[in-house]
């Protein structure tokens, strides 16, 4: 070692850190970057055009939509879910818990296939929602069910260790003033759940965006009604329309990165009161 | 557990609950998180069972005898023994220089490291397909030395490791941030050569980390689907994984085979599960001893 | 308010941490609860609170049963160890928030209210603080707010657990001197947590000293600094010398001491613990009757106006440790390697029935 490292005594910093960020170059940042430059290639109008054209307006729409909700689903239940995990006790809590991290277990296309067929009109499921009228797969309401299925470890996985690490005392403290469950929970704990939730809700957000597998087998994939961003993006490079496929990506990958941004900003401001 | 033990976990839930909803709001909101789960989760895990075996266990042996299936078993392996074992080294050495050193943009690496968690698996796929693909950066070059990338086996390794790259390296950089390098420096001090100090202090504290990074990346690796999906040619028996062979089978209105391959997956989602389960059960335990 | 604690027992699996304890509490007194941790003085603290239910016993408000009485109805005031501020409440919000959630029949104007807040926070001393969140304040400041928070509801009793336990030294003494000037002004009756005696009997009116779950002694500073009832309270309380004997119709032999124990008269031959205070022995130049023992002098500790002296018995070799004024001390012109006579002025002896 020729110079000493900020006096740290270990070996290897230089090595290991060229290796991090060789390594991350090849694999993510160079590919990343191909699909900035292929869509600096593109003129402004053309990119326009290809980013606001009906189609993929309307799977925007979809994709934002259909994820927006997924992601507010996922977060009443995550929190639901989370709360009763931490709080309760119940035969079976350690199944149950380690099921919750399914949709991460599972690979999306088993996940697409089993969901189309559970909510086909004569899967289990479907079966009970079809004399109700209510038809879920190769609808947009697929889409959302598909979502809330790939979402859902994301809100209980980030609230349960606020829960788990919430001193008791807060509560009795709460108590001892007067203040009734009801108001114990909305005043004193939602406000420190609350900034776990909202991380929550972006993962899970920004995950159902992107997500592809499991949707395209109970979406129905109908052009302005039930075709999803990723899907529309595969189907223009069937087309051989690089251009397009690439300048409808980079949108996405902006929306991915604003995301990306907004959780960094919750976590710091999540850490404001500690101290 | 004895009788006693059961009174005493009694006994310790009576008095912790001096503060808690009432036994029946208590009651139904655990209904209600169990409703929500088994509809979203169990219904769907179950249904890759039933509907691989719907045809009797032969018809489910047959399809996963067929040589198609096996070839896609075959590369779906291949695939994860390469991606895992590099993400692995990617992971220790990164979280070694993130974790044990301090410099300027290191928060801003830790972001970028996890920015393929963020990427839709579509444009996982895609990017590779803009760098190696006939109308790519190298695309012209690579055709006039005949390699082939895109829709090839190197195509579908390459967007594996890149969807299954943070895995290792977010599990290991707050563990090792956590464990500090007090017991690095011990070691040196006694005269431990760097090597030394990795393999027999640094190793042994990261190992259960390392293992639970590992189970997530090979279930992610095995399992992915939309990123290969865009880089693969679709060739059954030579570029298809298990996900897409699944794909194929269903579409071709092949329910039974499709269910029976995926149910191969199913497992592997329900091994992974314990294994993490397990894992984190031995972190625990590790911490609680210490 | 009176508090009345009645034969409560509290055990938590099969740790008993409180067996058939009964403690009276007159209106408007300082009360400490003193003793080693896991004596069980946190747990009577949270029944008295209602924070805990006891297996056993009652609890009095006032000559009336609260035992069943929910926590919220019971009009306490309680100081948790590490404050339990809510964190993302700014001091004013803290101070306010028992009053906000009272029911709205009962609820005070939000006028009020902030009058309120400021009265307390002025009595608390942190002026110009109410804007402020609890990560911006010091350990002290964060004390007084979860106090001010804690007597914004008007409570009939507060109870304070390990009061200044998390604090440093300087800050401590402040406090403590200052909580009791509030409790002087404030008079609600008050029991307060402690593991260090200094604290408890600088501050409290009556001590009650606990140990292993059940209480030991219970009086004013002075009574059970100056009359320890058991060989615990001697112990726990101030330093204290051993001799290990025996006891026999009244008469105690330690070695080559000899003490006369009145009380233990009925006591046959048994072995027996003597207990003396450091300043409790005297040392003498001259030889003057049987409870006298040879000692040498090991070291002198002459740092402060009283003067640590270690001595060694010639009868026993053990160890003792006697205090003197620096008057009687220079008066005696002790040296090192001397050796003196040792007579304690002041014991009790206790028949040697348990280990320690």
């Amino acid at each position: 070692m020729k110079k000493s490292q900020r006096h740290n005594v270990l070996p290897g910093f230089g090595l290991t850190l060229g290796y991090t960020i060789f390594y991350l170059c090849l694999i993510v940042l160079i590919p990343l970057s191909a699909l900035v430059f292929k869509t600096a290639t593109m003129s402004w109008g053309d990119f326009v055009a290809a980013v606001t054209a009906p189609r993929v307006m309307a799977s925007y729409r979809v994709t934002f939509g259909a994820a927006l909700l997924a992601a507010a689903i996922n977060a009443v239940f995550g929190v639901l879910v989370a709360w009763v995990l931490v709080r309760y006790r119940f035969p079976g809590k350690r199944l149950v818990d380690a099921l919750v991290d399914l949709p991460f277990a599972l690979p999306t296309a088993v996940a697409g296939i089993t969901l189309a067929s559970v909510y086909a009109p004569n899967g289990w499921i479907g079966k009970l929602l079809e004399p109700h009228g209510i038809k879920v797969a190769y609808t947009p309401l697929g889409i959302l069910v598909a979502m809330v299925f790939i979402g859902l470890p994301f809100v209980v996985r980030t609230v349960q260790p606020v829960l788990e690490e919430m001193e008791a005392e807060l509560e009795e403290a709460a108590a001892c003033l007067g203040a009734n469950r009801l108001q114990t929970f909305v005043r004193v704990l939602f406000p420190v759940m609350l900034p776990s939730i909202l991380t929550g809700f972006a993962l899970s957000f920004a995950r159902a965006v992107g997500e592809y597998g499991s949707i395209i087998f109970i979406a129905g994939n109908m052009p302005m009604v039930s075709e999803i961003t990723p899907l529309l993006i595969i189907t223009k490079l069937e087309q051989y329309d690089y251009a397009g496929a690439t300048a409808i990506a980079s949108v996405m990958l902006l929306a991915s990165f604003i995301m990306l941004f907004a959780v960094n900003l919750l976590q710091k401001w999540s850490r404001r009161f500690a101290g | 557990m004895n009788v006693a033990g059961v009174l005493t976990t009694k006994k310790e839930l009576s008095s912790r609950n001096e503060l808690t909803e009432p036994l029946l709001v208590r009651w139904l909101l655990i209904a209600a998180a169990l409703v929500f789960l088994g509809l979203f989760l169990l219904v769907p895990l179950a249904a890759v069972f039933s509907q691989a075996l719907e045809k009797g266990f032969e018809a489910y042996l047959a399809a996963l005898k067929e040589p198609d299936a096996l070839a896609a078993i075959r590369l779906t392996l291949i695939t994860a023994a390469i991606s895992v074992p590099l993400n692995l080294i990617f992971g220790v050495v990164s979280a070694w220089s993130i974790a044990k050193f301090d410099f300027p943009g290191r928060s801003f690496l830790i972001t970028l490291i996890d920015l393929p968690f963020s990427v839709s698996p579509v444009i996982s796929g895609l990017i590779y397909v803009l760098l190696f693909g006939l109308q790519g950066w190298l695309g012209p070059w690579l055709q006039a030395h005949d390699i082939k990338i895109i829709f090839a086996v190197p195509g579908i390794i390459l967007a594996t490791i890149f969807v299954t790259f943070p895995f290792v390296a977010r599990e290991l950089i707050p563990l090792m941030e956590s464990q500090g390098k007090d017991e690095e420096e011990a070691a040196r001090v006694l005269g431990a050569s760097g090597l030394q100090t990795f393999w027999r202090v640094t190793l042994p504290n990261i190992r259960w980390g390392i293992l639970y990074g590992v189970i997530l990346c090979n279930a992610r690796a095995m399992g992915e689907f939309g990123a290969v999906s865009v880089v693969s040619g679709h060739v059954r028996g030579s570029t298809n994984t298990i996900p897409l062979h699944v794909e194929i089978l269903y579409n071709e209105y092949n329910y039974v085979a499709a269910f029976a391959v995926a149910s191969l997956l199913g497992m592997l989602a329900i091994v992974t599960l314990v294994a993490k389960s397990f894992v984190e059960w031995r972190i625990r335990t590790v911490k609680g001893e210490e | 308010m009176s508090i009345e604690v009645r034969n409560i027992t509290k055990s938590f699996g099969g740790f008993t941490a409180l067996k058939d304890v009964s403690v009276n509490i007159p209106t408007g007194e300082l009360i400490a609860l003193l003793g080693p941790s896991g004596c069980g003085k946190t747990s009577l603290l949270r029944i008295i609170a209602g924070l805990e239910t006891p297996d056993q016993g009652s609890i009095h408000f006032h000559g009336a049963d609260t035992t069943g009485r929910d926590v919220r109805e019971r009009k306490v005031g309680f100081v948790f160890q590490h404050y339990a501020l809510f964190k993302h409440m700014t001091v004013f919000d803290n101070i306010a928030f028992g009053l906000q959630v009272r029911p709205r029949k009962t609820r005070p104007s939000k006028n009020i209210i902030a009058d309120k807040v400021h009265e307390l926070i002025r009595l608390v001393q942190l002026e110009g603080m109410a804007d402020r969140y609890p990560s911006q304040l010091s350990g002290g400041q964060r004390q007084r707010v979860a106090l001010a928070r804690a007597l914004a509801v008007e409570p009939q009793v507060l109870l304070l657990d390990e009061p200044f336990g998390a604090l440093d030294a300087r800050v401590r003494q402040e406090l403590r001197r200052w909580l009791r000037r509030l409790h002087d002004e404030l008079h609600i009756t008050s029991v307060f947590v402690t593991h260090d005696q200094e604290e408890a009997l600088e501050v409290a009116d009556r001590v009650v000293i606990m140990n292993a779950g059940q209480v030991e002694q219970a009086g004013t500073p002075e009574d059970v600094y100056d009359h320890p009832a058991t060989p615990f309270v001697y112990n726990f309380l101030g330093n204290v010398n051993l001799f290990h004997g025996r006891v026999d119709q009244g008469q105690a032999k330690m070695g080559a001491m000899e003490l006369s124990t009145p009380e233990l008269a009925a006591v046959p031959d048994r072995p027996a613990v003597g207990y003396v205070r450091p300043h409790d022995l005297e040392l003498e130049r001259t030889y003057s009757d049987s409870s006298s023992v040879e000692a040498a002098v090991r070291h002198i500790h002459a740092v402060g106006p009283i003067v640590r002296i270690e001595l060694e018995r010639g009868d026993t070799f053990e160890t003792m440790e006697a205090e003197l004024t620096k008057d009687a001390y220079q008066k005696l012109a002790l040296l090192v390697g001397e050796r003196i006579f040792v007579r304690p002025r002041k014991y009790r002896v206790f028949v040697d029935d348990y280990q320690i």
